[in-house]
């Protein structure tokens, strides 16, 4: 099915006019796609069992995911770039609260409010310059970072999207990094043209988090890796110049040396004022 | 009014000031478990002022002591004003910049204009 890609039709809140709004909201495969796809990316979100959290959907649409989000007893406020798509939600009367905006803008939510973000089929649509002023790359990182501030620490955010090529994953997975975020890509069914569905799932801070295993088809395909780990190590040893990893063991003791020569390290308070400017810095 | 406890202007932005010309009313069930939870993230003074710029007629204290946490009828109240109050035509205004965002059919518009993003 050579289907051409939707953002190369142009920026979404055109493409998702009244029109299409409406046509997507009453196609009942897509409505299925769509759910389906919400359910894994709640269930990757891996929210406190039996509790009852406030959710952010991004790029919520008509608020397909956001319905699943409300069966499960969750409460979500949706955020979308489509006002025709927005529309169709409150018809369709759902639960949550919606907002209009572009998400390249940054997330317009003050700091830790939301216990975890899913977002589907939306994130490809940032990988687009619609506008001659638009810098993919920056907007991204604009994204990525105002979602970190916006999130509680130790929450997720798990995105469902259709990258068009490896680039666009390594520019998406680079700038949620470079935001800050660690995590990696969830891969269900890599073997299967048809069936593979890619999930970026990110970790907001908090402890350090298992990342969840794709799904796999059930007879005769190979053990292939269905995940792709990135966080801070991978960059770590790129640019030492001669020097220690930083915040290893021996950049510690380096950094102590200089703080003494310097007159700043206390002996007396040792440890604790050292970590105080470690943590501040 | 839960969403806009949580929304936030361009810079530092919050709280915004809400103005409005419409504000309904729509029952929503209780969820007592949600509210005790959200109660640890909301602005409450915030909160407290939407209440008074909106103009409900809704009493809250003026703090959340240790008792009025566990006190059924603050819930019940909380849950209201969060979760049962809409604001349907109206602004929501920046404390900062007074760049005012206009509220229509039950959604804020946050839009911005290009000049406006850092």
């Amino acid at each position: 099915m050579a289907s051409k890609r939707p953002e190369h039709q142009g920026p979404p809140d055109i493409f998702y006019n009244e029109e299409e709004a409406r046509k997507y909201s009453q196609n009942t495969h897509i409505i299925d796609v769509q759910t389906k796809l919400s359910e894994r990316a709640i269930e990757l979100l891996n929210l406190p069992d039996e509790e009852s959290c406030l959710v952010l959907d991004i790029g919520c649409g008509s608020g397909l995911s956001g319905e699943v989000l409300s069966e499960l007893g969750h409460q979500w406020v949706g955020l979308d770039i489509s006002s025709a798509m927005l529309d169709v939600a409150q018809e369709r009367e759902v639960e949550g609260d919606l907002v209009l905006g572009d998400i390249g803008y940054g997330m317009p939510f003050r700091a830790g409010s939301f216990d975890g973000a899913i977002s589907i089929s939306a994130l490809q649509w940032l990988c687009q310059a619609d506008k001659s002023y638009h810098n993919p790359v920056k907007r991204l990182y604009k994204f990525f970072s105002t979602l970190y501030g916006c999130l509680a620490r130790g929450a997720r955010a798990v995105f469902q999207f259709y990258p068009e090529t490896p680039h666009q994953v390594d520019m998406i997975t680079q700038q949620a990094m470079k935001a800050g975020f660690t995590g990696g890509l969830v891969v269900d069914y890599p073997n299967s043209t048809r069936a593979k569905k890619m999930f970026l799932c990110l970790f907001a801070g908090g402890q350090v988090q298992q990342l969840p295993t794709g799904l796999t088809g059930e007879e005769g395909s190979e053990r292939v890796p269905t995940q792709a780990r990135f966080d801070k190590e991978r960059n770590r040893y790129k640019n030492l110049r001669g020097k220690s990893l930083k915040k290893s063991r021996t950049w510690i003791m380096e950094k102590k040396e200089r703080s003494r020569n310097k007159g700043r390290y206390d002996i007396n308070r040792g440890k604790e004022i050292y970590l105080l400017h470690w943590i501040r810095s | 009014m839960l969403t806009s406890n949580v929304l936030k202007g361009i810079t530092k932005g919050f709280p915004l000031k809400i103005s409005s010309t419409k504000v309904e009313n729509a029952p929503v069930d209780y969820n007592r478990d949600f509210i005790i939870r959200i109660m640890q993230r909301i602005e409450y003074d915030a909160l407290r002022g939407a209440v008074t710029d909106l103009g409900l007629h809704e009493s809250l204290p003026e703090t959340i002591s240790e008792s009025t946490q566990q006190n059924e009828e603050f819930l019940k109240k909380l849950h209201k004003v969060l979760l049962e109050y809409e604001v349907e035509e109206g602004e929501l205004i920046c404390p900062e910049t007074g760049r005012k965002f206009p509220i229509s059919k039950g959604i804020p518009n946050m839009l911005l204009q290009e000049t406006e993003v850092s």
